[in-house]
């Protein structure tokens, strides 16, 4: 089989999106496919560790390696030639961009924490990574969405504002449901969820000053 | 139109699963559920033996084993769907059913795959304990009893 040596494939978009192709079915990978290889490497490193913190980090390590591979494709294809260097801009790249690569549609909101000034929260009302998985009752708090924080960790850290993010499944209020819109893009015969992700950003003490510093 | 149960047997004939449907049907208990299930699961097969009529060629059209499809009685009408793989959907209504009851046990096949099969910690051929399973008959188990059909969608 022979490579072809027009297109380079870092050139070539992810998922959606690109003039080179005509139909989004080239491509784009099968939701299925992804939650089945998602759901054997959940099982793979439940087989081996013996708590579930020790699971959710494994599970968070390996969205980080992601992250910076992640950061390193979407900066090359966007040609800026100059780095991030302020926060909330490195949030909106992470908010929109980052998840418009991964997931098709832009992350539903980016809050900022009243309480505590360096934590920041990303919401997304049907993350892909959750959409099949039921977490038994005496797993705790674990949300299978702690490899999308991994990711998040990973292009934060690698852009250089290091931080730590958690993952959390908020039930949601009464009356707020997912937008219509995302019925489109993941499976539309399952029940309307009743919890959302919300991805809780906390940056390192030195990340705020130094923002601060710059004015 | 009225639901009465639903139960999925696997392909060793333990229950994995079962659930009423309607407060009108008979209530069961645990141990009742486990000899249902593993006697339908046995006279499932012993059907396919005692049958006098065979398909051409000995095969089934749908590649799954030959067995009971349906049982029609005065008091409920019962439907069977059994999938390649062994696993048997049980479904009973009451009698002479308004709706297709093989295209709600197809949906309900469907719901299966989606969210026990995709689910890390489900052990296959151990009991469903998937909330977003249940969740996923109760609204399909609605829609049908509110529209009369199972929406039938095109899924990859």
């Amino acid at each position: 089989m022979s490579r072809s040596t027009n297109v380079n494939i870092l050139d070539r978009p992810l998922g959606k999106g690109g003039t080179s192709r005509s139909s989004a079915l080239d491509q784009s990978v099968s939701l299925s496919s992804f939650a089945y290889l998602f759901s054997e490497m959940v099982q793979y490193h439940q087989n081996r560790v013996d708590s579930i913190s020790e699971l959710e980090r494994r599970l968070e390590a390996t969205g980080y390696g992601v992250g910076l591979r992640v950061l390193e494709l979407l900066a090359f294809r966007a040609r800026e030639y100059k780095r991030e260097t302020r926060l909330m801009n490195v949030l909106q790249f992470v908010s929109i961009t980052v998840w418009k690569a991964l997931f098709g549609k832009a992350a539903d909101s980016l809050e900022r924490s009243i309480d505590h000034a360096d934590e920041f929260m990303i919401v997304d009302y049907a993350p892909i990574t959750s959409t099949f998985v039921s977490v038994p009752s005496d797993f705790g708090g674990l949300s299978a969405d702690a490899y999308l924080s991994g990711i998040i960790c990973g292009i934060l850290e690698g852009a250089g504002f290091p931080a730590r993010v958690t993952a959390h499944s908020v039930d949601m209020e009464e009356g707020e449901t997912a937008p219509a819109s995302s019925a489109s893009t993941g499976a539309p015969l399952l029940p309307p969820r009743k919890s959302k992700a919300v991805f809780l950003v906390k940056f390192n003490q030195s990340v705020l000053s130094r923002d601060a510093a710059m004015g | 139109m009225v639901f009465l149960h639903l139960f999925i047997v696997n392909k060793s004939g333990g229950l994995i699963h079962h659930r009423t449907l309607s407060p009108k049907a008979p209530k069961i208990s645990t141990n009742e559920w486990l000899r249902i299930g593993s006697t339908f699961h046995s006279l499932h097969a012993i059907a396919a033996e005692a049958s006098p009529v065979k398909f051409p060629n000995g095969k089934n059209m749908s590649g799954a084993d030959d067995g009971i499809e349906r049982i029609v009685t005065g008091g409920m009408e019962l439907r069977c769907l059994q999938t390649l793989t062994g696993i048997k959907f049980v479904i009973t209504s009451e009698p002479a059913p308004t709706v297709d009851l093989d295209s709600v046990l197809r949906e309900i096949y469907v719901m299966y795959a989606e969210c026990v099969c995709k689910d890390p910690f489900y052990e296959l051929e151990m009991p469903i304990r998937s909330e977003l399973f249940t969740q996923a008959v109760d609204t399909l188990i609605d829609r049908v009893e509110k529209t009369g059909h199972a929406h039938m969608s095109k899924h990859r």
